[in-house]
């Protein structure tokens, strides 16, 4: 939320807010037209990922708010996590692969690092219902805890994200198998790897959460509120 | 003319923004149904949104029906008039004022004002619209499902809105949650457009800083609304899951009939924080396209500039930033820390300085102006009385120790029904007035309207003002019946009568409203393109109504801010915003 603000904050001071617009009379030069102006499809995503950042920022609250609870028994994590971590990584990387084969031109490069951002990204969520199947065969249902309700909500969302992402990545392959020029490809392609890179961040983010490495960070937020 | 930084005399060539691809319909149903163009868009957001609200105000009929007349209606038993309660707040809040403020008034004016096309992701606005009828009819269906709505109040606290004994414990709290996280979904596709709109498509010489101002507060309260939506997704998901799954987000252990429920550990003072943090950045959602709204009536209908526009936009965009930090002041009684307490009624009090500033400056801007008192001027000017005195009981309710002994008494009920009932409302009907005649080429019957507003205003005072006083008798809200009680005196009873009858009369001129709607597209008078006489950009098109695409060939080019009314020595009493500067005009460019 701070970062938002910040963001706000920033761009709010680039925008001549101290323009007395009753004197000015005239053409004024816009600021936009002097810079390459950004295409209104990467604005977009940039606000939406603000939305789901802040999604993922209430659930962390939520988290954290009742993580101090004496009722609150941690989950085991299972150690498949750590692999389909490692999945996500590939499948970041494998997308940014992609955007800089875009920018080079090189068209097979695209489809192969499209190709397999998308299965490393299915193989990531095959690898998280799985890790769900260990906690339940061992007895960690979504409802004998909250921090088991918490784990499966918090991995539900941000699969749910991944899943919207894949339809997203999808019509790009498409697009780029039915030979759509090079600049729409190229921007489209740049999105998605923006898009994955910021699941892979807030990922992390929630693993360092959910394993409870931030625990002591948390408690010194706490400690700071009270 | 005061120095200016850069030359006014040279000449540009038409925008050449970016433009948006637009998509063509092709048929009956791409041009009126599945529309991408913004404005067919709004139109349909505008009824669907009236629609519903009609619901609410029937709803409001039969709680005053029973509050004036308690035992008189038999077939409104207890659990009925929760479920009033509750379906009337959930739908004027956010199914009738958010949708109609940011999906109505936003996708009808953010293209026209700022020089557009159209929305920048046009089949995205469509879907928005889609996904928000879905939600109406989810909770449309709520009325119809066994057990009916749910009877929470609008906050659905925990962990009374899932228990047994609270009406609509079955399906009712079920669907009102999938309702809600739909229309999150839906108004986040708008959202998006909004802003980009804003950020993206202004036309050539449309700076920032020359906006209308009713851009700035739509911008602004979706921007609020992106961030502050997120938190009641997540209330509404935690809370579905623990109804339908049991978990225990929220619900501690409790004995439900006598029996020790499924339910342990839960806090639902997380809820409340959730809820409120979405719920109180709610309050300015509503509130900034007002203030924006309110700000383009007064100016144009006193022939006067805006006093002050560049307080106005910092006004908007502080009160937008700090309503973010004042959410915990509707949780007073929920036993939060005194520290916390003390916290937010500063940054409670804090906010009252923006809010002042404006109606400072449309105060200053009616001085001495040329007030002409048309229908819309008229909603203009109750408006500001109402947030004022609305504004100020929210002065006293901020305070912790004021707060303390009047919540959940007919006060609060009275409070937030000026602030944002009220006043958001005569907000909303100033608006129609204003650009009916832009939406359908005709003006509004000015008599009808006269008669809607007076009988609007005065009977919602009416209804409202005796309201305070029952609060402080200390008569509680959300009850059926007050029965025998040592602190309510009888009078109190006849006044709670006046109220509703009051009530049911303002009740019938919203229908004489509708009716001067529906007449006036047919038979009202013609309007031309401009009848006002106002210089913002969306009076200057081409067509009235606009035609697809908004602007003929070229799209304008914006030379001055939108306020310039009653200029000394220029020849009209208004300079539309695209207008050329005489040095220009000289040279041969033509408006």
């Amino acid at each position: 939320m701070a970062g938002i603000a910040a963001i706000a904050g920033w761009w709010l001071s680039q925008q001549r807010l101290g323009a007395k617009p009753w004197l000015e009379e005239g053409v004024i030069v816009d600021f936009r037209e002097g810079t390459p102006s950004l295409p209104p499809a990467k604005i977009g995503l940039g606000v939406f990922l603000a939305v789901v950042g802040s999604l993922f920022a209430l659930f962390i609250s939520a988290y954290s708010m009742r993580m101090n609870m004496v009722d609150w028994r941690a989950l085991p994590v299972p150690r498949l996590l750590w692999f389909n971590t490692g999945v996500l990584v590939t499948s970041s990387i494998a997308l940014q692969w992609a955007h800089m084969a875009a920018r080079r031109n090189d068209l097979d490069g695209v489809i192969i690092g499209l190709c397999a951002g998308g299965a490393s990204a299915l193989i990531f969520l095959v690898g998280q219902l799985l890790a769900w199947r260990q906690l339940s065969l061992t007895g960690y249902f979504v409802t004998s805890n909250p921090a088991n309700s918490f784990f499966y909500l918090i991995t539900a969302v941000h699969g749910l994200h991944l899943i919207g992402g894949l339809v997203a990545l999808g019509r790009t392959i498409a697009k780029v198998w039915r030979g759509a020029e090079m600049t729409q490809v190229r921007l489209s392609v740049e999105l998605c790897a923006i898009y994955w890179h910021f699941l892979l961040l807030v990922w992390l983010v929630l693993l360092a959460l959910l394993t409870g490495w931030t625990d002591n960070f948390v408690d010194i937020c706490r400690q700071l509120f009270t | 003319m005061v120095d200016i930084p850069f030359d006014t005399t040279a000449g540009v060539a038409p925008a050449e923004v970016a433009e948006v691809e637009l998509y063509h319909p092709r048929s009956w149903w791409t041009r009126y149904v599945f529309s991408q163009d913004a404005k067919v868009i709004a139109i349909q957001y505008s009824i669907t949104a009236m629609s519903i609200g009609m619901v609410a105000l029937v709803l409001s009929w039969l709680m005053r029906l029973q509050l004036g007349f308690p035992g008189t209606f038999s077939f409104i038993d207890p659990n009925q008039y929760l479920q009033f309660i509750t379906m009337h707040g959930m739908i004027m809040v956010i199914y009738l004022l958010t949708a109609l403020f940011l999906g109505g008034f936003g996708n009808y004016l953010i293209p026209l004002m700022v020089g557009a096309r159209d929305m920048v992701f046009p089949y995205v606005n469509m879907l928005s619209y889609w996904v928000y009828l879905l939600a109406v009819l989810v909770l449309t269906a709520t009325f119809f499902v066994p057990g009916g709505p749910t009877g929470a109040g609008w906050t659905l606290y925990p962990p009374q809105a899932i228990l047994s004994g609270t009406p609509g414990q079955d399906w009712g709290i079920a669907l009102m949650l999938a309702s809600l996280i739909l229309f999150i979904i839906g108004f986040t596709m708008g959202g998006l457009n909004y802003v980009v709109t804003v950020l993206q498509a202004r036309t050539r010489g449309m700076t920032l800083m020359r906006m209308p101002l009713t851009v700035w507060g739509i911008f602004t309260a979706t921007v609020m609304a992106l961030l502050a939506f997120p938190a009641l997704f997540v209330a509404s998901v935690m809370l579905l899951l623990d109804r339908l799954l049991g978990t225990s987000f929220f619900m501690p252990a409790l004995v439900e009939m006598g029996q020790l429920s499924k339910y342990g550990g839960g806090s639902p003072i997380l809820f409340q924080h959730l809820f409120w943090f979405f719920g109180h950045p709610e309050v300015y959602i509503v509130a900034l396209p007002a203030f924006g709204i309110i700000s383009d009536l007064i100016s144009v209908h006193a022939r006067k500039n805006i006093f002050g526009y560049r307080m106005m936009v910092w006004a908007i965009v502080g009160i937008g930033a700090l309503s973010f930090v004042v959410w915990a002041h509707h949780m007073y009684v929920s036993g939060m820390h005194p520290y916390f307490g003390f916290f937010f009624a500063t940054t409670t009090l804090i906010i009252a300085i923006p809010t002042a500033i404006k109606v400072y400056n449309w105060v200053l801007t009616l001085w001495r102006g040329d007030i002409h008192l048309t229908v819309p001027m008229l909603f203009a000017l109750a408006f500001i009385i109402t947030f004022v005195n609305g504004g100020l009981t929210g002065l006293f309710l901020g305070n912790v120790v004021v707060d303390v002994p009047l919540s959940d008494t007919m006060f609060v009920v009275a409070h937030f029904h000026m602030v944002m009932g009220i006043a958001p409302i005569m907000a909303v009907f100033g608006g129609i007035y204003h650009w009916y005649p832009k939406v359908t080429g005709r003006m509004l019957d000015d008599v009808l309207g006269k008669f809607h507003f007076w009988v609007s205003f005065l009977g919602a005072y009416a209804v409202f003002f005796p309201m305070h006083y029952l609060g402080l008798l200390g008569m509680p809200r959300r009850y059926h019946d007050i029965g025998e009680t040592s602190f309510i005196p009888a009078s109190a009873h006849d006044l709670n009568a006046f109220m509703s009858v009051a009530a049911l009369i303002v009740g019938f001129a919203q229908l004489v409203f509708l009716f001067n709607l529906i007449w006036s597209l047919f038979k009202g008078k013609e309007s031309g393109g401009n009848p006002w006489g106002a210089a913002s950009l969306e009076w200057q098109t081409p067509e009235t109504p606009p035609g697809h695409g908004n602007w003929g060939k070229e799209l304008p080019i914006v030379y001055r801010w939108a306020y310039d009314y009653s200029v000394p020595g220029a020849a009209r009493d208004f300079v539309p915003q695209n207008e050329p500067p005489a040095g220009l005009l000289a040279q041969g460019a033509h408006p």
